[in-house]
């Protein structure tokens, strides 16, 4: 894994290629070295996210990630508009959310959140996962 | 060496990771190196295949984009389809407006490809020419009564209220007391919300917005006497082709109340309990919608509803029946159908009763279609598409597909920007394995020339961006977002011709 990434308020992501895992292979990004702040910070915030077509209002299905096991019932659950656009999604799984929706509270530590395949490439601003 | 060879020779002297000198401009490093041109690529279409299909070769190629457009101002059905009450949806503008000023596109808009310049002009004039122009069409209906006054199809009915230019003159007679639609997508719930919502929450959203629907179309629907919309498709419930998050807008829509036969859903708790969860999910709703008794506030708030909309099922199209003198619609003739075969794949099939339905307003909305563009590109007439393989164009080397034109039309903004995004991908292959045409094109320089001997202004985006100014300068007086401008001429105008 490669291509540590620090945000200014202090979390840090990285993101990289997984091995493959049967013949399909995730870039995933995992959170570390959380500090505590006086309010939460987004998931969107660290601009990880790809696309986000609708800006965050729950109008589009692009920003869809999956979420680690053991950290999907540490979020609050969806609610139904949530829902409603995840239904859309393309290759749904149990432990798809918004990445939209996610705010990153501190039991998220270590949590990893995975693109969907048909979206890990189409990053439009700019950002390009690094191979390893 | 001799002076012929004397740019190769500088070349080659410097060392390898020596850069171009600062400020050196495309056409300067040219000199440097025969590998390095600017890879001229066309778009035709601004909705969002074209700007995502844009977006994507522009993030990963040094190429420059040219995207041309009909209408005089950008992005498609984002503008002249998504519903008024729907903003959210058109955050995509944003988006599409940062690719538009980027320095390597360009918008030309008030061009008409297949009449004002050919394709086989632009593929000339470019490396690759990607055609991404939709579906301005609509499915007929192809029954008798289908040209009477008082039928439409909803496509129509959605550009007059959103302000596409040819359809201003529209204006629909909502003197009578019951509108039809027939077909039970996204859009004919669309059709049934503007129809149905009161006035005063189309200018005054929840948060006290007001939405851009047109002041005129606005006025019309304030004169509205429609009491009761029927939304009504040829199959049964589980075959509804309009999402869940719509058909919970229909049933919280203020003043109204539901009409659904439980009798349609009888038997279906147990038919969906395998079914995929989005589908599982809306039938539920309407499960729940159609049979289980409303608690106290939402039995208040139906019993207060001045109008009412329903859904009806196995119900397919005969002939719409004039009024005794022959002058407009009054009325539906709907063959009663049965399914065969089940889930998606499940065909209507006439049984041979039919049913008549009274009604002053017909709206059809079973579906876009694509238009042939230009003789010289292929088309499938069947499936209203343009034959193609991942996007490229069957027997059409250079030219390429992406959006509803490609795949045919139905999907939302995110199913179009993924093909899009594909779209890019194959053609990216294609510049990389050097099947694109080798040497400099000229791109917009030689189309502009064409276009002035023809007599055509194209409109720019900053000329766009002029005519959005004006917009929202008028909407602000009345507290909406924009109001729209809807003759030609005046725009002309605006821009000073």
């Amino acid at each position: 894994m490669t291509g540590w990434r620090v945000h200014t308020m202090g979390v840090q992501a990285r993101e990289g290629k997984m091995g493959a895992r049967g013949d399909t292979d995730f870039s995933v990004m995992s959170f570390t070295g959380w500090h505590q702040h006086d309010h939460a910070p987004h998931l969107r915030s660290l601009h990880l996210l790809p696309l986000g077509a609708c800006e965050a209002s729950l109008a589009c299905s692009t920003c869809h990630v999956y979420v680690s096991e053991d950290h999907l019932d540490l979020l609050p659950p969806p609610d139904e508009r949530e829902d409603d656009m995840l239904d859309m999604a393309p290759l749904l799984q149990e432990n798809s959310r918004l990445g939209c929706q996610i705010i990153l509270t501190p039991e998220l530590e270590g949590a990893e959140f995975t693109l969907p395949k048909i979206t890990r490439n189409f990053y439009v601003d700019g950002h390009v996962p690094k191979p390893h | 060496m001799g002076p012929r060879c004397w740019r190769w020779w500088h070349w080659s002297a410097w060392p390898r990771t020596r850069q171009p000198p600062a400020g050196s401009t495309p056409s300067s490093r040219q000199q440097f190196s025969t590998q390095e041109q600017t890879t001229q690529i066309c778009v035709v279409g601004s909705g969002p295949a074209g700007f995502y299909t844009a977006q994507h070769l522009l993030k990963h190629t040094r190429a420059r984009v040219d995207i041309y457009e009909k209408q005089f101002v950008p992005f498609g059905l984002v503008r002249f389809g998504v519903a008024p009450d729907h903003p959210e949806v058109k955050n995509v503008i944003n988006t599409f407006t940062q690719t538009a000023r980027s320095d390597r596109c360009a918008f030309h808009g008030n061009v008409v490809v297949g009449r004002d310049v050919t394709v086989p002009e632009l593929r000339e004039a470019y490396h690759a020419v990607v055609l991404s122009y939709g579906a301005e069409d609509n499915q007929a209906l192809e029954i008798p009564g289908e040209e009477l006054p008082g039928v439409f199809s909803a496509r129509a009915f959605v550009g007059w209220y959103n302000g596409l230019p040819e359809k201003r003159e529209l204006v629909p007679d909502l003197s009578c007391d019951t509108a039809v639609i027939l077909g039970q997508g996204n859009v004919a719930l669309d059709v049934a919300r503007i129809l149905l919502t009161p006035p005063e929450h189309l200018e005054v959203l929840l948060l006290f917005q007001k939405t851009d629907i047109t002041e005129a179309s606005l006025g019309v629907l304030r004169q509205s006497q429609v009491k009761t919309v029927w939304i009504v498709g040829r199959r049964g419930p589980l075959q509804v082709a309009f999402t869940i998050k719509e058909l919970r807008e229909m049933i919280q829509l203020p003043g109204t109340r539901p009409i659904l036969d439980p009798a349609d859903f009888l038997g279906l708790q147990d038919r969906i309990k395998e079914v995929p969860r989005p589908r599982k999910r809306l039938t539920e709703l309407l499960l729940r919608t159609a049979t289980e008794k409303p608690g106290v506030e939402e039995a208040a708030r139906q019993a207060l509803a001045s109008r009412a909309w329903g859904l009806r099922f196995f119900r397919s199209p005969l002939q719409v029946l004039p009024s005794p003198d022959g002058r407009r619609a009054a009325g539906i003739r709907l063959a009663i159908t049965r399914l065969e075969g089940v889930g998606e794949a499940a065909r209507a099939v006439p049984t041979g009763d039919m049913e008549d339905l009274p009604c002053g307003l017909v709206l059809s909305s079973v579906g876009y279609k694509s238009r042939p563009i230009d003789p010289s590109v292929p088309f499938d007439p069947k499936l209203g598409v343009i034959p193609n393989m991942e996007g490229r164009v069957v027997d059409v080397p250079g030219l390429y597909c992406s959006g509803w034109v490609k795949r045919g039309p139905t999907g939302v903004i995110t199913t179009t920007m993924t093909d899009s995004f594909l779209t890019s991908q194959t053609l990216l292959q294609d510049l990389e394995a050097g099947l694109l045409p080798s040497g400099p094109r000229p791109g917009y320089s030689a189309i502009k020339a064409l276009l002035s001997s023809r007599g055509v202004r194209p409109i720019s985006f900053s000329d766009w961006e002029k005519l959005d100014a004006e917009e929202m300068s008028r909407g602000q007086g009345a507290g909406k977002p924009r109001e729209k401008l809807l003759d030609p001429q005046e725009m002309l105008r605006l821009l000073g011709r």
